[in-house]
């Protein structure tokens, strides 16, 4: 049994991480293919499709949209994030639990009814569906990544180093800034990082919330209906995908950074 | 040490003024975290309690009549299309999460218990491909199940089979196909989580006292990875049922889900209270589905133990 076990499980993982890697390794694939239609054989390579890119001014004005909302929507999650995570982890109140639910809840609700309780919000009290309601949405969406992101890095982190601080002379910001932002900082880069990845994959917000003003996600939507348009489509998924890859691996690494550096301030502590 | 010094942090609280201090400190907390909650209070809680309004009201064109009424609550649960739509996708949410679990779970076993020093990277190399543009996965599916899609040309490649089958695309299986791998990291970490916090002594306490390696798993692994399992249950199942992507990208006409219609009434159709009935339903029948099946995991883990 346990031989059994000890052969077949790893042949199964590396099965498994097979499916996970099936639908992405076929975006580069048809992405360089010289037929419009994604199928193998394979006719030829080409780099046509890619070259096509920068000549769609609508692309363009997606990719534009698509970076300014990510940029924005990943700055205030992050903030509203560094506001949470330090609270959860450094102090007790009433209410935590309840707070903690509340401001983690939107990663167990479906997108789409997030999506339309602030369509009619918003359209109720009159405000015009632009990108930045679309940003209203993703922070809401970020903030959940962000504070798992932040707390990860908050925990363990060492108290009496602050106090130290503190008992120093310096003033509770003074603190702050030198004392404790150094300490977090891998992870909240990390949490910029995580919170623009998702708010420049983020489909179904963008959709309802974005009014005339196309994000990537959109424009890409849009595209999807013309058969003819799917291989710049895989192309522009390709670069997309480079671009996460780059990166959610900065943010991995500064993760493991962080955690190095608070396990060995607690060392030398 | 950091144990230690976290342990001993109230200790430090200069004697005497210990009361205010300690309410001083609540209110810090309280202070901090109240712009992010704030947030989720204007963005979160209050649009999902207008929604719930909404779903007592009824439109006529552009007028709103505020009266309240269950007549929403009767077309969606009534109508046998939008019945329809919420029992196939629930089934399809059950379906999915229970693929995903069952498949996620050998994998976070082999990473904790197998996955040595390359924990990490494994982790890693299973979260890459969700960050991939949610659009182009499921857009991916449709190229690899399609009539001419990568799986027929390759099964007739091999010769076994003579024409390519439409089988494949459009239909509920691949939604479930999809879904199975676009949920496959929420599943898989939470499970993982758990199962690094099981006691690794108990099982070698199970095997000293005469368990087998099944036993054993059986016994003391799976019960005590549970909270692991319920988790990525939860995570996968509330949102798959709303999922709006798959089901128009690889559903076809036998695949739509309950988030086209509600769709349909938030933009072409502009009846925004059935909508809001619509969404209230499903999300209420979903947390009920799941809230079963929790219990029911629970009593199984309290009868295995």
């Amino acid at each position: 049994m346990r031989a059994i076990l000890s052969r077949w499980l790893p042949a199964y993982a590396f099965l498994y991480v097979g499916f996970l890697y099936l639908p992405v390794i076929f975006l580069p694939i048809f992405s360089v293919n010289t037929s419009a239609v994604p199928k193998f054989p394979l006719m030829g390579l080409t780099t046509k499709w890619y070259a096509d890119l920068p000549r769609t001014p609508a692309l363009i004005d997606a990719a534009w949209n698509s970076l300014m909302v990510g940029v924005t929507a990943a700055l205030l999650s992050t903030v509203l994030g560094i506001c949470a995570a330090r609270a959860l982890t450094r102090y007790r109140f009433p209410g935590r639990t309840a707070a903690n639910g509340i401001i983690m809840a939107p990663l167990v609700l479906p997108e789409i009814i997030l999506a339309v309780s602030l369509l009619i919000v918003m359209l109720s009290i009159g405000l015009e569906l632009s990108l930045f309601t679309v940003v209203l949405g993703h922070v809401l969406i970020c903030i959940p990544y962000s504070v798992t992101v932040l707390n990860a890095g908050f925990e363990g982190f060492d108290r009496s180093l602050e106090e130290a601080s503190a008992d120093l002379g310096e003033t509770s910001l003074g603190t702050f800034r030198r004392v404790t932002l150094p300490m977090v900082a891998p992870a909240i880069i990390s949490s910029l990082l995580v919170s623009f990845t998702i708010s420049l994959d983020e489909f179904i917000m963008a959709f309802f919330l974005a009014g005339t003003e196309a994000t990537l996600p959109v424009y890409i939507w849009g595209q999807l209906r013309f058969a003819a348009k799917l291989p710049s489509v895989l192309a522009l998924g390709t670069l997309l995908l480079v671009g996460s890859f780059i990166l959610l691996t900065i943010a991995e690494l500064l993760r493991r950074r962080a955690e190095r550096r608070v396990h060995g301030a607690a060392v030398h502590a | 040490m950091t144990t230690l010094a976290e342990g001993s942090a109230p200790a430090h609280a200069p004697r005497g003024h210990k009361r205010p201090l300690l309410q001083s400190e609540q209110a810090q907390g309280l202070a901090l975290i109240s712009p992010t909650l704030a947030y989720a209070l204007v963005l979160l809680v209050a649009p999902i309690a207008v929604v719930i309004a909404y779903s007592f009201w009824t439109q006529d064109y552009l007028t709103v009549d505020r009266s309240f009424t269950l007549e929403q609550y009767r077309i969606a649960l009534g109508e046998p299309i939008y019945r329809d739509l919420l029992l196939r996708s629930l089934w399809v949410s059950l379906l999915v999460s229970f693929f995903t679990v069952v498949l996620a779970y050998p994998i976070a076993y082999y990473i904790s218990f197998h996955g040595g020093s390359r924990k990490g990277l494994w982790l890693f190399l299973i979260t890459i491909p969700f960050w991939t543009s949610y659009l182009l996965r499921v857009m991916s599916w449709k190229v690899i199940l399609g009539y001419n899609g990568v799986l027929n040309s390759g099964l007739m490649g091999l010769g076994i089979i003579d024409e390519p089958s439409t089988a494949l695309l459009y239909n509920t299986s691949a939604v479930v196909i999809t879904l199975t791998h676009t949920w496959a990291a929420f599943a898989i970490l939470p499970i993982f989580v758990s199962l690094e916090k099981v006691d690794r002594t108990l099982i070698e306490a199970a095997t000293d006292l005469g368990d087998g390696p099944i036993r054993s798993f059986l016994r003391v692994t799976l019960p005590l990875s549970l909270p692991g399992v319920i988790s990525a249950i939860l995570i996968v199942m509330i949102p798959t049922v709303g999922d709006y992507v798959t089901p128009k990208l690889v559903g076809g006409k036998d695949g739509v889900m309950i988030a086209t219609a509600i769709e349909a009434q938030f933009k072409r159709g502009a009846n925004w209270p059935l909508g809001a009935a619509l969404s209230v339903v499903t999300m209420t029948v979903v947390t009920l589905m799941a809230a079963a099946i929790v219990f029911v995991i629970r009593q199984a883990g309290k009868r295995a133990r």
